[in-house]
């Protein structure tokens, strides 16, 4: 068994004296008998580290990574490199193991990099105001419905089909509990469709929500779906921030809150999590902020620190009437997303939107041009597109996955798992990693497995 | 520490300077894939610095910050307890690192067995038969938990509006119930620190959904009337949550599910060491009853027989069996409380040291973080101090204790705050303080069970030499600290004119 503790038996003995028991025992006398356990917990026995070590190494082995196949798999986290500064950077005790910056004279380390990170969340969405993150993409949305419901009071919720299912989803949680209802506009020709959107949105529309690539990877002309919002509801983008290379950002298009998914601001991919969210918003909202901002300020000697700020709207402070409940958020990841993003730089960040623009179109002309494959729609994309394949709906999708998992290729989602309108469709997405001669691989994977899957009964080979 | 002015990241570099290198472009241009009015029309603002620029600001940077590694960290109701490196090496393995939360449960078998124990663990630790493990941090396990009762009564036909927490409950907890769309009712504390029973029996109606309780509770004591209070919650049947902030105390001692909460939340970045990294990442999975089951968070992991290999039971054609699935079937769910699984990075820590130390390690953890706790409480309450820092509660603590500093304040003209700020001089990061609200100039202590008893002395030395300094002259607390990066800061100003960017 491995332990942290350091009670030598003299200590304890020590202890004990010094407390005025004679026992370990004698310290939980509160918790009455019938309320102990009585046994040990039913688990298996402690172990050494390197045998721990073992063990989680076994337990990765079973696990198909990202380093042991080419994968294209997207739908809101991405395979981008992550640089090896940001792990050194993040490993160092000083950023890892510190708590919330509660006294700020011995955290000025963790505030500033917050105050740096709000700066570049900032000139990303290029809205004023950021708070320092909060748990991840899809609960970023539901948090934004939620500081919508408490400005405007209205209860009516109007989202796109293209932003994330596991957004909707989780705005329908939230929902559920603070009360709203969700109206859902559909797509056409792979964007929110403009005339239904118009027709959703009413004076009881609370927020209205689009994502920024949508789920189908296509880019939404964003600024005359704001456009057709009524005063005082709140439009919420969901953007993905590493297309805000090359895509108009949400202060550009009226977008009043622009949160999304920092995953691929220098996250790896962790089967999902940790990652952070990131929450910018215009000037009317930075006191509906939910979570910790960074503030500047100075000490009693006039030298520049930062410290929490704006703690009124925080839980610890107003309680039940807090602007969320949110506490311990996403720090850390956050870090990962400003290091990323310097190293980045402002050049990097639009080369690195170009490139996924210019090797996504190749992609998906490439796979365009495979038998029994057509695009789902033929929208801009950047970084993702959605194809369809003649097979046998979603369990055909499935075959063919699985045999280019056999030569090593990941070729996408399956888009029919989560939405039942393209039980054909299949989601590729596109990173720096992933380089021409990996696309041609994908191509001729896909290709061999379309040829031996069965087509569908009634369509013409 | 690192004293020299503060500079940002964006006063640093130069127009051209860089770090990144891009991939060459590998396919042939094309031209006009955006249309201009989608197109972005200046580049972001962002920094331009080059990679040694960029390591050398963000080490200085660190150096900024206290942190667990460099000393004590006796932060209250927060158990900074040592975070083991096999930790970070573990999961940062590429096999758990670099898997997409999409792979085909079939080639992720590895990850969804590491989700399944982890789960089964928990479950044991709260003694309750079911988890998810799904929620972000503690805030959100009390989401999860206030919007699963809610289910349950709506379920059974129920309409009721009104949860319970005691005054001195953590304030994610009755945010969260506003969140949830009920209405905070609070409830009293006892002059012995537990539920004041009187109150709770007056409030206590059928209006009445849920009681939120943390125990033992943010005085660090275990609540004497516990079962009592768990009879007259569900006699009026409400839902019991326990707050797991402080199972720091009890594991392996006693169990949450075995005293009738329906409802725990454990946060694994306390309890369970994963690192604090200044404010998360951190994770939240709850543990719930057999009643609230069907309502838990889709998707939920399941174990189904090992498929016979070469077919049945989707086996897929690279033989690897579909043991461990996520099952998204659950019509009586809630549904998602965010994307994908959860954070699977924590999981991974939290169960390297779940079988690290194994039943016999777990209990260990919670007695001596018990034993330590009491001990410095016994070593504050000497002369010189007590008289001036009286235990809030004259009563055996579990793993942390409360503190009021009202005599000191009195006596000797210095705050808790100015206290706090004269032990960043002595190096020790400050409890946590002015919590409970209850506790006037209260002084929340938690040791936790990794520190050695020569740190626990020193650190009551400390407090009491800044006791003595005081009475001789209070002043240097007042304008202490004086050795750290910056000095007191005017928080005031800030909110008051908020700068929360770098001016362009």
């Amino acid at each position: 068994m491995s332990t942290y503790t350091a009670v030598t038996d003299g200590d304890r003995r020590a202890m004990l004296e010094a407390i005025g028991v004679s026992s370990i025992e004698d310290l939980f006398a509160d918790i009455p008998a019938e309320l102990r356990l009585g046994r040990e917990l039913a688990l298996p026995a402690g172990m050494t580290e390197q045998d721990v070590y073992e063990h989680l190494r076994e337990l990765a082995a079973r696990n198909r990574s990202a380093e042991d196949e080419i994968t294209f798999l997207g739908a809101g986290m991405y395979d981008h490199y992550v640089p090896a500064v940001v792990d050194m950077l993040l490993s160092r005790s000083e950023f890892l193991t510190p708590y919330t910056p509660y006294q700020p004279e011995v955290s000025q380390g963790t505030l500033q990099a917050m105050f740096e990170y709000q700066t570049a969340i900032c000139e990303l969405t290029a809205l004023p105001v950021s708070n320092a993150s909060v748990y991840e993409g899809p609960s970023a949305v539901a948090s934004a419905g939620y500081l919508a419901r408490l400005a405007n009071g209205r209860r009516r919720f109007v989202v796109s089909r293209g932003v994330h299912p596991h957004s909707r989803q989780t705005l329908e949680t939230y929902a559920h509990g603070f009360g709203a209802e969700i109206v859902e506009v559909p797509l056409r020709d792979g964007v929110t469709d403009p005339q239904a959107w118009a027709g959703a949105l009413d004076e009881d529309t609370a927020a209205a929500f689009v994502q920024q690539p949508n789920f189908l990877g296509a880019v939404e002309d964003v600024a005359p779906l704001a456009a057709a919002a009524p005063d005082g509801t709140v439009v919420v983008g969901a953007y993905d921030p590493i297309a805000l290379g090359v895509l108009a950002p949400p202060g550009a298009c009226g977008v009043h809150v622009a949160v999304g998914e920092g995953q691929g601001l220098g996250n790896r991919l962790d089967f999902g999590g940790p990652s952070f969210g990131f929450f910018a918003a215009t000037d009317a909202y930075l006191r509906r902020m939910p979570g910790r901002i960074a503030g500047e300020t100075v000490d009693a000697d006039g030298r520049r620190g930062f410290v929490l700020t704006l703690q009124t709207r925080e839980q610890h402070i107003r309680r039940e009437k807090a602007t969320s409940n949110i506490c311990t958020a996403q720090a850390l990841n956050a870090l990962a997303g400003i290091v990323y993003l310097s190293w980045l730089g402002r050049r990097g960040l639009v080369e690195l939107g170009e490139l996924l623009l210019q090797r996504t179109a190749y992609a998906r002309q490439r796979l365009g041009a495979l038998d029994g494959v057509r695009a789902l729609h033929d929208a801009s994309v950047v970084r993702e597109f959605a194809l369809g394949l003649d097979v046998e709906g979603l369990e055909g999708v499935r075959r063919v996955i699985d045999r280019c998992a056999e030569r090593g290729i990941n070729p996408g989602f399956a888009l029919g798992s989560e939405l039942p309108e393209h039980p054909d469709g299949l989601l590729v997405a596109i990173t720096e990693q992933r380089s021409r001669a990996d696309i041609d691989r994908l191509a001729e994977a896909l290709g061999a497995a379309l040829a031996a899957e069965p087509r569908p009964q009634g369509v013409a080979a | 520490m690192q004293r020299e002015p503060a500079v940002t990241i964006f006063e640093r570099g130069a127009p051209g300077r860089r770090s990144f290198v891009c991939p060459e472009l590998d396919v042939p241009r094309r031209d006009g894939l955006l249309p201009e009015h989608l197109r972005r029309a200046e580049p972001p603002r962002l920094p331009e610095v080059s990679e040694p620029e960029l390591a050398r600001h963000y080490v200085r940077l660190s150096r900024r910050n206290f942190d667990l590694d460099s000393g004590f960290y006796p932060l209250g109701s927060c158990t900074m307890k040592h975070n083991p490196r096999l930790h970070e090496r573990v999961a940062a393995l590429p096999g758990h690192a670099r898997l997409h939360p999409l792979q085909d449960p079939r080639r992720a078998q590895g990850a969804l067995e590491l989700m399944w124990n982890l789960e089964r663990a928990l479950a044991e630790i709260a003694g309750l038969p079911h988890v998810s493990l799904q929620p972000s941090a503690g805030s959100h396990g009390e989401l999860a938990g206030v919007l699963l009762t809610r289910a349950y009564h709506a379920d059974r036909g129920e309409r009721r509006h009104k949860v319970l927490t005691p005054d001195t409950a953590h304030g994610t907890n009755p945010a969260t119930v506003t969140m949830a769309g009920y209405d905070v009712v609070k409830v009293g504390t006892a002059p012995d620190g537990g539920v004041d029973i009187e109150d709770l029996a007056a409030k206590a109606d059928t209006d009445v959904a849920c009681l939120m309780l943390t125990n033992p509770n943010t005085l660090g004591l275990w609540d004497r009337h516990i079962e009592r209070i768990a009879a007259i919650v569900h006699d009026v049947g409400a839902t019991l949550y326990y707050d797991g902030a402080n199972l720091n105390a009890v594991m392996g001692v006693s169990r949450p599910g075995d005293i009738g909460f329906d409802i725990v939340h454990f946060n694994l970045h306390k309890s369970f060491t994963q690192p604090h990294g200044g404010g998360g990442p951190g994770s939240g999975p709850i543990a719930v009853s057999d009643r609230i089951e069907p309502y838990l968070m889709a998707p939920t992991i399941v174990r189904r027989a090992p498929a016979e290999p070469g077919g049945g039971n989707g086996a897929p054609a690279d033989g690897a069996a579909l043991e461990f699935d996520l099952d998204f079937d659950r019509p009586k769910s809630i549904g998602r409380l965010r994307g994908f699984q959860g954070n699977y990075g924590c999981f991974v820590r939290a169960y390297a040291y779940i079988r690290s130390l194994g039943a016999e390690g777990l209990r260990d953890a919670s007695e001596v973080a018990v034993l330590n706790a009491n001990y410095l409480l016994a070593r504050l309450r000497r002369a010189g101090v007590a008289d001036l820092l009286p235990a809030a509660y004259d009563r055996l603590c579990m793993h942390e204790f409360v503190l009021s500093g009202a005599p000191m304040k009195r006596d000797l003209g210095i705050r808790t705050l100015d206290l706090a700020k004269r032990l960043l001089d002595h190096g020790y990061h400050p409890p946590t303080v002015y919590f409970p609200l209850l506790v006037e100039e209260a002084l929340l202590i938690e040791p936790t069970e990794t520190e050695t008893r020569e740190t626990l002395d020193a650190f009551a030395d400390a407090v009491a030499a800044i006791l003595a300094e005081a009475a001789e002259d209070p002043e240097i607390a007042r304008q202490a600290p004086y050795t750290t990066p910056v000095r007191r800061l005017d928080e005031a100003a800030a909110a008051k004119r908020p700068v929360i960017r770098q001016p362009a």
